[in-house]
């Protein structure tokens, strides 16, 4: 990965945050549609749990001293995502129970593994607000190759996951495989959390996971639109946060989820004003 | 009786299911044969969407065998060849922002199969399916903004897209006033006349749907009655009491098509475009 070598901190900041403006968004919408946003919120918080059980593993064992711990809060949310799901078919009427129970897990699992640790304030603070700054060469490549598949397999997949996201039952009637779909659902929710985590952080990664989409919801009539305008808000957060955190000199993490708000209020009033059906070729009547 | 060399599209034997313990058909057998069209009665709670759900392999029997087309269910690949209409289709979340061509695109997507992206000739099949429910003006609405009966129109189009051999529609005419579902059922029986469609309809409302169909059953945990409709007719009392528990005379649908204006434009299902 020459290219990687020859940046900047701050270019790698940008490119791991454009990267993860545009994957976001698109996650985003499938769990939009499937009513499912709270999920970035479980997840994070268990992945924290893989980053300091990673933080910790380092510190006691060479073996895996050079072990990136992005890696292992990887492989947390991918089974705290796989247990989301169990619980969910377990707890079949009331399905957010899932939720609570996986974040205080991941929470108080955490914090265990935080007081052992013998860590200082500041990267805790990284993982936990996000710094782009921070963003070694090691972590862009974990980026990158996240970014990768999780694009791969929203690539190849797209008909299956919006069939699914729509109507299970058909679904499954129409010949797609709902049990191995899911299952790959999860492995992508997984991915795009942990890609998140050293840019926005741990309590700021369902920000870019649901507010371009939430932005985007108010004018889109197809799933396609939803997409398309959840990447340009999602592009805007990310571009806007860094740029105006460099010259106000504030938190980057913070000021990307805070221009995510600005776009979602600025779309809200826009749809407010215009007249309804704007954006629908028929007349209004 | 119509088709009587026809071969079997469905074969049931001996079928037994139950929820729990709570046992909803008990030796279920039926055989339907290619270019039928079976009305499928019974009441409410008497296990009709459980049995279409055997059919369609989203649940398990518990006892006996389903064949599809000549292959057990369980092992039954080629699901583009039949099309459901679920009897819940009409409670997705209506704020899904979905068009009509993405809603009816979803039914050949087990056709085209994985890795693979809709083509031109697909677009085309999506919107004759669209063109055929009389849906084309609305292609590119969301599908949230459309009354229940055109949703309806759309979920049958997405179970026409794949041009299905075999039609299974569970109560696709409940909150459907009366006049659309007679318009409804003439698109149907256009569908088996001209394509040569199986078609299963299921309704708990045997009275409109019986001049339409070739054959009729009855369903009520166990399968009362299987047969041609003037075999059915010639039975009708004696079957309903042994279903309903009393002779529900269903209202005479004598009345002839002649006062019925098919030429006002309904909120509905009806008309067939080919
Ligand atoms: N998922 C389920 N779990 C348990 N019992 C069910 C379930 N679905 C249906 N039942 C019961 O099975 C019986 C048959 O239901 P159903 O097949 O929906 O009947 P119908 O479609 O003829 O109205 C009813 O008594 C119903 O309460
Ligand atoms: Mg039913």
């Amino acid at each position: 990965m020459e290219i990687f070598q020859q940046l900047t901190f701050l270019e790698r900041g940008i490119a791991a945050g454009l990267l993860i403006g545009f994957i976001s968004p698109l996650i985003g919408a499938f769990l939009l549609v499937r009513r499912m946003t709270i999920i970035s919120e479980g997840l994070s918080h268990v992945t924290l749990t893989g980053i300091t059980a990673g933080v910790l593993m380092m510190q006691t064992s060479a073996v895996f001293a050079f072990i990136n711990p992005l890696y292992t809060g990887l492989l947390a949310a991918l089974a705290g995502s796989l247990l989301i799901e169990k619980l969910r078919q377990v707890y079949k009427h009331f399905q957010e129970l899932a939720i609570p129970i996986i974040l205080s897990a991941g929470v108080g699992l955490s914090a265990v593994m935080i007081s052992i640790a013998e860590t200082g304030y500041t990267e805790w603070y990284a993982y936990l607000f996000g710094s782009i700054l921070t963003v070694t060469l090691s972590d862009l490549l974990f980026i990158f190759l996240t970014g990768v598949l999780s694009m791969l397999i929203i690539g190849f997949f797209y008909k299956e996951l919006l069939s699914i996201s729509f109507d299970q039952e058909f679904a499954s009637t129409s010949g797609i495989s709902v049990r191995k779909i899911n299952f790959l659902f999860s492995l992508l929710i997984a991915l795009v959390i942990s890609m998140s985590m050293k840019v926005v952080g741990i309590l700021l990664v369902g920000a870019l996971i649901t507010l371009p989409v939430a932005a985007a919801i108010l004018f889109a009539k197809s799933f396609r639109h939803v997409l398309l305008l959840g990447i340009i808000f999602g592009e805007a957060a990310v571009l806007g946060g860094i740029v105006s955190s460099y010259y106000l000199n504030v938190a980057t993490g913070g000021m990307i989820v805070v221009t995510g708000i600005i776009i979602l209020i600025g779309a809200a009033a826009v749809k407010k004003l215009l007249p309804e059906g704007f954006f629908s070729k028929e007349e209004t009547a | 009786m119509k088709n009587s060399a026809a071969p079997y599209v469905l074969e049931v034997k001996n079928v037994s299911f139950s929820y729990g313990k709570q046992m909803v058909l008990e030796d279920i057998n039926m055989q339907v044969r290619k270019g039928s069209f079976l009305g499928l009665v019974g009441p409410n709670g008497s296990g009709k969407s459980t049995f279409m759900k055997l059919l369609l392999g989203l649940l398990k029997a518990d006892k006996g065998n389903i064949e599809l087309f000549g292959s057990p269910v369980q092992s039954f690949r080629d699901w583009s060849r039949i099309g459901f209409v679920s009897q819940k289709a009409n409670s997705f979340n209506s704020g899904f922002p979905a068009t009509v061509f993405e809603v009816v695109a979803m039914g050949l997507y087990g056709k085209v199969g994985l890795f693979r992206f809709l083509k031109k000739e697909h677009k085309k099949k999506i919107k004759e399916a669209i063109g055929q429910v009389g849906m084309e003006q609305y292609m590119h609405k969301n599908i949230g903004r459309l009354s229940g009966g055109q949703q309806q129109r759309v979920f049958i189009a997405r179970a026409l897209v794949s041009e299905p051999e075999l039609l299974i529609l569970d109560e696709p005419t409940v909150g459907v006033d009366a006049d659309s579902v007679r318009n409804f059922y003439d698109m149907l029986k256009e569908l088996n006349d001209k394509k040569n469609i199986t078609l299963i309809l299921v309704t708990h409302d045997i009275g409109a749907m019986s001049e339409y169909v070739t054959d009729v059953a009855c369903l009520n945990k166990c399968l009362h009655f299987h047969g041609n409709k003037n075999d059915f007719e010639v039975n009708r009392e004696e079957m309903m009491t042994a279903m309903y528990g009393h002779n529900v005379n269903v209202i005479e649908h004598n009345h002839s098509h002649d006062h019925h204006d098919h030429s006002h434009d309904h909120d509905d299902l009806g008309g067939v475009r080919s």
